[in-house]
């Protein structure tokens, strides 16, 4: 330890190492729920279940929504703040349409009989899915106050921090979705 | 503020000075709602030992039932209530007190209580840095461990009593609310009081993890941080990356309680009354629980292992032997801890060739924990000691350590468990290993680093009565358990005296009981030395009172929200220059002179 090595710092935002580390911490919890559930589908009494067609559309909902988001960010940078503005506006709508798209989907499955326990393969399958929608609406949250700045004249932003962390979170819950939905296909 | 985010999105520290911005501060958002690291560590310090006397008391409660089983205590009445009528405790609120025991230490005390006060108080201080990386967020895990305690709390007062299931709260007791008295409300209020830890836990951990990663001081590279700064980075790994998955069981728990699932339950019948619930699975819970419950055992150990490393370089006045061995061994402890958690199952009928799996995954960790018992040890060896109540405390835990961890060989091994599972030798095993030996190395962290926290010493009279009589007393209590043990007294029975084959066990069961007041009394002398140091205390006049090396005192006697009146010190060596070149001690924020041999 005799040489002072020149240590660079803070290579990453303090509070973007902090969202990638909450990240790997929401990863571990859905990935408790998954290994729970191919553990239970591997035993008897499996009752297996058709995935409502919303889902599909809300999948087209959540990358499109991820596209528009990339699209905002890069207008952010490039100070084009009117397109900024257009861009989250949609990534907004898109993304509440998600979150509606799930609900309508599990109100699908509810009228036909598949209700939150009526077998544990469904059980599951609300848990999951409801509690990523949980993720995805704390997400619209981040968005609609990151939309309120956007469009508040009064408000100067000069910090592309905040664009970035909502950004990063918002591809997470588009990219867990998209995993989730692959799960639940190809695990049955 | 201790530091502004500019036009890049880099960080630029900010010079503190005793004026700047802290007149302006009111008494609530200094002591209460404060946002400076070492207010919050003290919050969770006081908090905790709150929580250690509640724990303790309620052992000393049942621990009179387990000595004198045919006795009453008129005062338990006075005490309890319709919960020991007669003075005589009943069983359902036994079961109340052993979950709560168990809830309070492993949780509150030693997680919350331990690593939240050390992490919150060291990090910052230690690596060169204003505060944690998100004060913000670091408030709020205070806060959030605040609720979760009010809850727990509330649930001692409920009619129906708080859960009882065990601290494990495995299904379908915890799942059933007509299975027992502690299975309807305190049960929820249990689950509910859990997930505000975890997110409390998990807003922590992300903290120290990018402080520590992100915002060392200049020339404070990885291989220069005390050992502490690296057992607490590992503990807020393995919390970050486990605590979510009690989250997603106790998620699943609620809804089977509350919304008719039946994740964990199947084909079961209830006073005769066959429940509609089907295929749940019961052990799905166990592995959920203990993908965690195995991760936390060194959550809570590290801390401890990483202070207890520290003050005894410190006291020895001598290098830490093997630092990258250190190091190394608490990054393998932390990978096994992820994959060892099915010996805590080795009965529920898992397959054998997987508990064979887990029995040699287990019996690894041997392998770095003998490393820094070693280490610890040729520390120590031929050091010029100091015997300060943090020193011994060191030297109790490593004691303990070594005693515990012997044992933890024998239940590791699956066919000896089949045996000793849920018998007095597993509870002795854990109380010495990671619950008195973790104790000690919070109350090392205390002795060692109070006249950092308050500028005032604690009384070493009192500290030294305190270490001597806790270390004896705990072998005096849990050294005769591992022959109950091995005898085949199981745990968690509310009375043994029904048994012949028990009944041998009588005296020594009073026994414990004794040692285990006198013990729980002594504590009550550290809470004591604890609060009258804090404004009586003798004055701390130097500023680095151990003759340390690492950075928490290089700041004032009472640092400021901020630490550093002026620039943050420059680190060029690691924490560990102790005999040098025939110097007592270096400083890291001493440069490296032409002439200082090489290497360490």
């Amino acid at each position: 330890m005799n040489i002072v090595e020149p240590v660079q710092r803070n290579r990453i935002h303090p509070y973007k190492f902090n969202l990638w580390i909450a990240i790997g911490s929401m990863l571990m919890m859905f990935a408790g729920l998954t290994s729970a559930y191919i553990v239970k589908r591997n035993q008897s009494n499996w009752v297996d279940y058709e995935l409502p067609a919303a889902f599909w559309f809300s999948t087209a909902a959540m990358i499109l929504s991820s596209v528009t988001l990339i699209l905002a960010k890069r207008s952010f940078k490039e100070k084009a703040m009117q397109a900024y503005r257009r861009y989250v506006f949609v990534t907004l709508i898109l993304g509440t349409l998600f979150v509606l798209l799930q609900v309508y989907g599990f109100s699908t499955m509810w009228k036909s009989g598949l209700t939150h326990n009526s077998t544990v393969s469904v059980s599951f399958l609300y848990v999951i899915v409801g509690l990523h929608a949980l993720h995805v609406a704390g997400g619209l949250v981040a968005l609609i106050l990151l939309a309120l700045k956007a469009f508040n004249s009064k408000v100067k932003t000069y910090s592309s921090i905040p664009v970035e962390l909502v950004a990063t979170y918002w591809h997470f819950v588009d990219l867990l979705w998209i995993y989730l939905l692959v799960f639940l296909v190809m695990i049955r | 503020m201790s530091s502004v985010v500019s036009l890049h999105g880099t960080t630029t520290h900010h010079a503190h000075d005793d004026h700047h911005g802290h007149q302006h501060e009111s008494f609530i958002s200094k002591y209460v709602f404060s946002m400076d690291h070492k207010t919050i560590s003290k919050q969770f310090l006081i908090t905790g030992i709150f929580w250690a006397f509640v724990g303790g008391l309620f052992s000393v409660i049942f621990r009179l039932q387990l000595g004198y089983p045919d006795a009453t205590f008129p005062f338990l009445e006075d005490l309890l209530g319709h919960w020991a009528k007669g003075g005589k405790l009943s069983p359902d609120f036994y079961y109340a007190l052993v979950t709560m025991h168990g809830t309070i230490l492993v949780f509150f005390v030693l997680t919350a209580g331990l690593s939240g006060t050390f992490s919150n108080f060291l990090i910052p201080l230690q690596v060169g840095a204003r505060d944690m990386a998100s004060p913000l967020l670091n408030m709020l895990s205070y806060w959030f461990f605040f609720i979760a305690s009010i809850i727990l709390l509330s649930s001692l007062f409920v009619q129906t009593g708080p859960a009882s299931g065990g601290w494990t709260v495995y299904p379908p007791l915890s799942a059933l609310g007509d299975a027992s008295d502690g299975s309807k409300i305190g049960m929820d209020l249990w689950l509910v009081s859990m997930a505000m830890f975890i997110v409390s836990q998990l807003l922590a951990g992300l903290n120290y993890i990018t402080t520590i990663l992100n915002m060392r001081t200049k020339g404070m590279s990885m291989t220069r941080l005390p050992l502490t700064i690296w057992a607490l980075f590992f503990t807020a790994v393995l919390g970050v990356l486990s605590f979510p998955v009690l989250l997603s069981g106790a998620v699943l728990l609620l809804f089977d309680r509350n919304l008719g699932t039946s994740f964990f339950l199947s084909d079961i019948v209830v006073a005769g009354k066959i429940l509609p619930n089907e295929g749940g699975s019961a052990i799905l819970f166990q592995h959920l629980f203990w993908f965690l419950g195995h991760p936390e055992v060194y959550i809570i150990i590290l801390p401890a292992m990483g202070m207890a490393s520290e003050i005894i370089a410190v006291n020895s006045r001598k290098p830490i032997f093997g630092y990258m061995a250190m190091v190394g061994s608490m990054f393998a402890i932390t990978i096994l801890a992820f994959l060892v958690w099915a010996h805590h199952m080795f009965v529920t009928g898992l397959n054998p060739f997987l508990g064979a799996i887990f029995v040699l995954l287990t019996l690894l960790i041997a392998v770095p924990s003998a490393i820094k018992v070693f280490n610890w040890i040729t520390t120590i060896w031929r050091g010029n000691i100091r015997f300060t109540p943090g020193m011994i405390c060191s030297i109790g835990f490593v004691s303990l350590f070594i005693s515990g961890g012997l044992t933890g060989i024998f239940l590791g091994n699956a066919a000896l468990d089949i045996h000793l599972h849920d018998t007095y030798f597993v509870i002795a095993h854990f109380h010495i290993v990671m619950g008195v030996s973790a104790f000690f190395g919070m109350f090392a962290g205390v002795y060692h680093w109070f006249p950092k926290m308050y500028g005032r010493y604690m009384n070493n009279t009192l500290a030294y009565i305190h270490i001597w009589a806790t270390l004896i007393g705990a072998y005096l209590i849990f050294w005769p358990m591992h022959y109950t043990g091995f005898a085949g007294m199981p745990r968690r029975y509310f009375d043994y005296s029904g048994w012949e084959s028990f009944k041998m066990f009588t005296g020594l069961n009073e026994f414990i009981t004794i040692v285990a007041i006198i013990v729980f009394a002594v504590q009550l002398l550290f809470v004591f030395n604890f609060f009258y140091s804090i404004f009586k205390g003798r004055k701390v006049t130097d500023p680095n009172p151990w003759k340390a090396t690492s950075l928490e005192w290089t700041t004032p006697i009472n640092p400021g929200h901020g630490n550093w009146p002026g620039e943050i010190p420059e680190v060029h060596r690691w924490a560990y220059d102790y005999g040098k070149d025939g110097k007592d001690f270096i400083p890291q924020t001493t440069p490296v002179g032409a002439d200082e041999s090489k290497g360490h």
